[in-house]
């Protein structure tokens, strides 16, 4: 039961990769892609944006997967995988979310289109944010993580209707954008450069993830201790 | 006692006491009204696209009188232990949860036969499309409101907050559905779009999520 009290050492070698491949990210993006003939150098933006989102989409997959695990296996482990998955991959949604509408302002010429992926992924980030929500509202009960574990399933099977049901709507009302669709070939520098930065972003996610899921697993700690200091207590006073 | 006719039982339990009592009912269907009515202050449909926009109207009514429907429905079995009541009974946990989304998606469906006719008076409405059609779109935009209202329902009744935390569950969630039976109501309305696929979207869901529910039901309210 009782974690290590100082963080391992991997970890510290994880942080200092981590940095090196953020730092190989930045030259990747900013320098050694060529510019994009049409969009210019704004489209530099699309190697942070897709990474985020490949990002968030395995944090979520690993959540849906820890809260299957939970709800066989109820040990609490598995809770803090997923809530710590969850956590994180919320903030790399959001990064998502974010540098979006930055680069669809310039190129597109509107911050916001209800676009199948957009509207979907925004939908996600939603259900994610709820499953958090439900974790804080419901943090005193004692089925919380059940509960939690059982909106994780809910969220993450509608994630493919909601697309789904998405691309039918838009199919029915034409959007603005006509240029949405992805060009067929990249450049391979363009194509390393987003490879760089989502190998980056993924170490960044395990260096925050493992940090999160060791404070979750501290907290459980913590609150098992003071339990037992107050059943000591209780058997003293009698 | 078989399962359905378990199911059942509370159905009929659920209606007898709403019928009793009418907490829940009036409450629901007066706020359902005034949502409608303060929307028709807002905007008075007067071409096709401000008639597609009424559909949503009527959903965003239709949704504030579920939450209420919703969030009563285990609340009220709280006084006396009426939930450790049923639970203590030979009554299979699912068969509770089958009875009590029969009897939601009764009392939703009882506001619709209220609400679908003033909404066509105050938005000078007719369905120009398939109105049996659309009547399908309504029971499985219910169904599939109600089959995941009432999981988060039996879930959160214990929680502080439960009225807020109920929608921000149930509202995510329910994205393909509601898109599925606004867009399956403007085209009735309007005479013209495909229900069909509309139809298609809200079966698969009914059916993933009822499954889902199902399942997990059991598991989520062993300890509440």
């Amino acid at each position: 039961m009782r974690t290590e009290r100082a963080l391992p050492r991997w970890w510290f070698g994880l942080v200092g990769l981590t940095a090196v491949a953020l730092v190989l990210g930045v030259l990747h993006a900013l320098w050694f892609a060529p510019t994009e003939r049409t969009m210019g150098t704004v489209q530099r933006i699309f190697y942070y944006h897709v990474s985020s989102a490949w990002t968030a989409f395995v944090a979520f997959f690993i959540n849906f997967l820890a809260c299957v695990a939970y709800l066989k296996a109820r040990h609490p482990k598995w809770d803090a995988v997923a809530v710590s998955a969850a956590e994180v991959g919320v903030v790399f949604g959001t990064v998502n979310l974010i540098t979006g509408p930055i680069w669809a302002k310039p190129v597109w010429g509107i911050w916001w289109t209800w676009d199948a992926r957009l509207t979907s992924t925004l939908v996600m980030w939603l259900l994610y944010v709820s499953y958090l929500l439900l974790r804080q509202f419901a943090a005193e009960q004692p089925s919380q993580r059940i509960w939690a574990a059982a909106f994780g399933i809910f969220a993450f099977v509608d994630v493919p209707i909601v697309y789904l049901s998405i691309r039918l709507w838009r199919t029915q009302h034409p959007g603005p954008v006509i240029a949405g669709g992805e060009q067929s070939g990249i450049d391979p520098r363009m194509f390393l450069a987003l490879h760089v930065c989502f190998l980056a972003f993924l170490l960044l996610f395990v260096v925050l993830f493992s940090w999160r899921y060791r404070l979750e697993r501290q907290r459980a700690e913590l609150a098992e201790l003071r339990a037992r200091l107050h059943r000591l207590h209780l058997e003293r006073s009698v | 006692m078989s399962y359905w006719t378990t199911a059942m039982r509370i159905v009929a339990k659920d209606l007898l006491s709403e019928a009793r009592t009418r907490e829940m009912t009036n409450a629901m269907l007066f706020f359902a009204l005034l949502v409608l009515v303060l929307f028709s202050f807002s905007f008075q449909p007067a071409s096709d696209e401000e008639r597609r926009l009424a559909s949503g109207v009527l959903w965003i009514a239709f949704l504030f009188a579920g939450m209420g429907v919703l969030d009563r429905s285990f609340w009220r079995e709280r006084v006396n232990d009426c939930l450790d009541a049923l639970r203590l009974t030979p009554a299979s946990a699912s068969a509770l949860f089958v009875g009590k989304c029969v009897a939601n998606a009764l009392f939703l469906l009882l506001a619709a036969v209220i609400l679908v006719p003033l909404f066509l008076v105050f938005f000078d409405l007719s369905f120009r499309g398939d109105v049996r059609a659309w009547l399908l779109v309504l029971v499985l935009g219910t169904w599939g409101l109600v089959v995941n209202g009432t999981f988060f329902a039996a879930m959160t009744t214990n929680v502080r907050s439960r009225e807020l935390l109920l929608p921000l569950l149930l509202l995510p969630i329910s994205v393909p559905a509601l898109v599925a039976v606004v867009e399956a109501t403007a085209a009735a309305l309007l005479g013209e779009g495909a229900m069909r696929v509309w139809i298609q979207v809200l079966i698969a869901f009914d059916v993933i999520y009822t499954t889902l529910a199902l399942l997990l039901f059991e598991t989520v309210v062993e300890g509440t």
